[in-house]
């Protein structure tokens, strides 16, 4: 029988691991119903100089929705994403993490109101195994200070025990187990995109942003993460991805936000965004002026 | 293949590492004086086909003749020699270096006179650089940086330009006035491979275009035919389409 716990204390509906697999997650343990408002941006604005890369965005992420941010080249969703994780500060507007402010806390802050993110080229480090890259992600281990080592080493011990076991079992959650012991450096693009995956369940968020999480990995690979994000999703995580890849945002989105020109220019299902002129006037572009 | 293609690719299987082909068996041609376009939505391989022509990206399989001569697996500069320049979407110009600078260094293979002579032809085909000629190009706006990295690419006087989304981060206003100039450039009797997500102005000033999807050849036609395809539309769209394509016709 492989070992089994609880990834997250704080975590309303925890991740149940057992190796390979994550276990179906019970009613009883869901957390809140799904279609609460948990994530919104209203009248989001960021000026660079005097260039508008978003321009008044509004948009809630429902929980439990795998939402999809489409838009042409330019069109200001890695600007606004980046607001959404904290990587930016916004010009104007307000972003609420389950209606809390939070445009002013920095990145790491938002993690531990459990909004994470993965970045679209992933950069381990290289010459450390997989395995270590994974534990570097564990937030506010104890270890990191000194008083701790020496005052309470048991209670580091315990933790780095429990940071050790969930690293190995979410490596072979994204069945990147078997490479646990080989440099970050030996990974293909595809299974950088999974160890990022990884990384980011690390902290246990309810909330991922995912950014671009196709872009660049094979067809094979590309099976693999679209099912592990199904898995994370139906654990009750939210996840609000970036892609440029259509099919993988028909297959997983419920809902899509299209951003045009640092505008929000509609949303709606997969369906009506793609029949829906204006988008695909975006796409192809205006004729010149 | 027109017998008087200029560029003729064939069945062209290329990518950055090995084993993981970005272009899948791409074929297209240009023809002399002529401006083709290559359309298609992120991650079709419209970049990569253009460096793999260039002699930046690996080739496994396929053609690539270029004034009737094969040029596959010609290093990247000869390659420019025999007149085949390219203009990448980024880091184009040498932005500490002076635009004059830019040009000189760009028609260093050319003799003394006839880089002098170039160099004025390119300032009276883009009057705004020969403005600011002593201006380091790192102050370009975007549309001139633009105008300076075509420039660049003229110096040698090259049979084909090839173009990586010059459109990149322009105002539509600038678009319009850097498209503008590719007539320009055509009439001189350059031929132009230009590849471009910013589909309707590309087709406003391309004779032909090909649409690739996924590293493959999807669809093609002239480009006045090309803008109000709602086949292009579904390309752009991909699986998003299909969905709405079922949902509309059950």
């Amino acid at each position: 029988m492989p070992p089994r716990f609880g990834l997250c204390a704080r975590f309303p509906a925890p991740i149940v691991i057992t190796t390979g697999t994550i276990t179906q997650q019970t009613s009883e343990n869901r957390g809140r119903a799904i279609g609460e408002g948990m994530l919104e941006a209203v009248a989001v604005s960021k000026q660079f100089g005097g260039m508008t890369a978003v321009d008044q965005v509004s948009l809630a992420v429902a929980r439990g929705e795998i939402a999809g941010l489409i838009g042409p080249n330019g069109a200001g969703k890695t600007t606004m994403f980046n607001l959404l994780a904290g990587s930016l500060r916004p010009s104007g507007g307000e972003i609420r993490l389950e209606g809390r402010a939070i445009a002013t806390a920095p990145a790491h802050r938002r993690l531990g109101l459990g909004l994470g993110r993965t970045f679209q080229i992933p950069r381990p480090f290289p010459d450390m195994t997989v395995l270590e890259n994974l534990l570097l992600a564990a937030p506010g281990q104890t270890g990191e200070h000194i008083l701790p080592n020496l005052l309470t080493p048991a209670r580091v011990a315990r933790e780095e025990r429990h940071n050790l076991e969930k690293a190995r079992a979410l490596l072979d959650f994204v069945e990147l187990g078997r490479l646990a012991r080989e440099p970050a450096r030996t990974l293909s693009g595809g299974q950088r995109k999974l160890l990022e995956l990884a990384r980011v369940l690390m902290a246990d968020p309810q909330i991922i942003l995912l950014d671009e999480p196709a872009a660049g990995v094979n067809p094979t690979l590309l099976e693999t993460i679209i099912a592990r994000i199904q898995d994370i999703n139906r654990r009750g995580v939210t996840l609000l991805i970036i892609e440029h890849n259509m099919d993988l945002i028909a297959r997983l989105c419920s809902r899509v936000f299209v951003m045009a020109s640092g505008r929000l220019l509609c949303e709606g299902t997969p369906e009506q965004v793609a029949g829906d002129p204006r988008v695909i006037d975006a796409y192809l572009g205006g004729a010149p002026a | 293949m027109s017998a008087s293609a200029i560029l003729a690719v064939d069945a062209l299987v290329a990518g950055y590492e090995p084993g993981v082909p970005i272009l899948r068996g791409v074929g297209i041609a240009v023809n002399a004086r002529e401006i083709v376009v290559i359309l298609g939505p992120n991650g079709a391989g419209k970049s990569t086909l253009v460096k793999a022509v260039a002699g930046l990206v690996p080739i496994s399989a396929g053609s690539v003749r270029f004034a009737d001569r094969e040029i596959m697996g010609v290093p990247a500069h000869l390659i420019v020699q025999r007149g085949l320049a390219f203009v990448p979407q980024t880091e184009n110009v040498f932005t500490a270096m002076t635009i004059e600078e830019n040009l000189q260094l760009s028609g260093h293979v050319l003799a003394k006179a006839g880089r002098a002579r170039q160099i004025e032809a390119m300032y009276a085909l883009f009057p705004d650089l020969a403005r600011q000629r002593r201006l380091a190009a790192g102050r370009l706006s975007g549309g001139q940086r633009q105008m300076l990295a075509i420039a660049r690419a003229l110096m040698i006087e090259p049979k084909l330009l090839m173009l990586d989304e010059p459109s990149a981060g322009l105002s539509p206003k600038l678009v319009a006035s850097v498209f503008g100039k590719l007539g320009e450039i055509r009439e001189s009797g350059v031929a132009i491979l230009l590849v471009e997500q910013n589909a309707r102005a590309a087709l406003a000033v391309g004779d032909r275009a090909y649409v690739l999807a996924e590293g493959q050849n999807r669809h093609e036609g002239p480009a006045a035919a090309l803008g109000n395809d709602p086949v292009v539309a579904r390309l752009y769209l991909g699986g998003m389409a299909a969905a709405h394509g079922r949902s509309a016709n059950p």
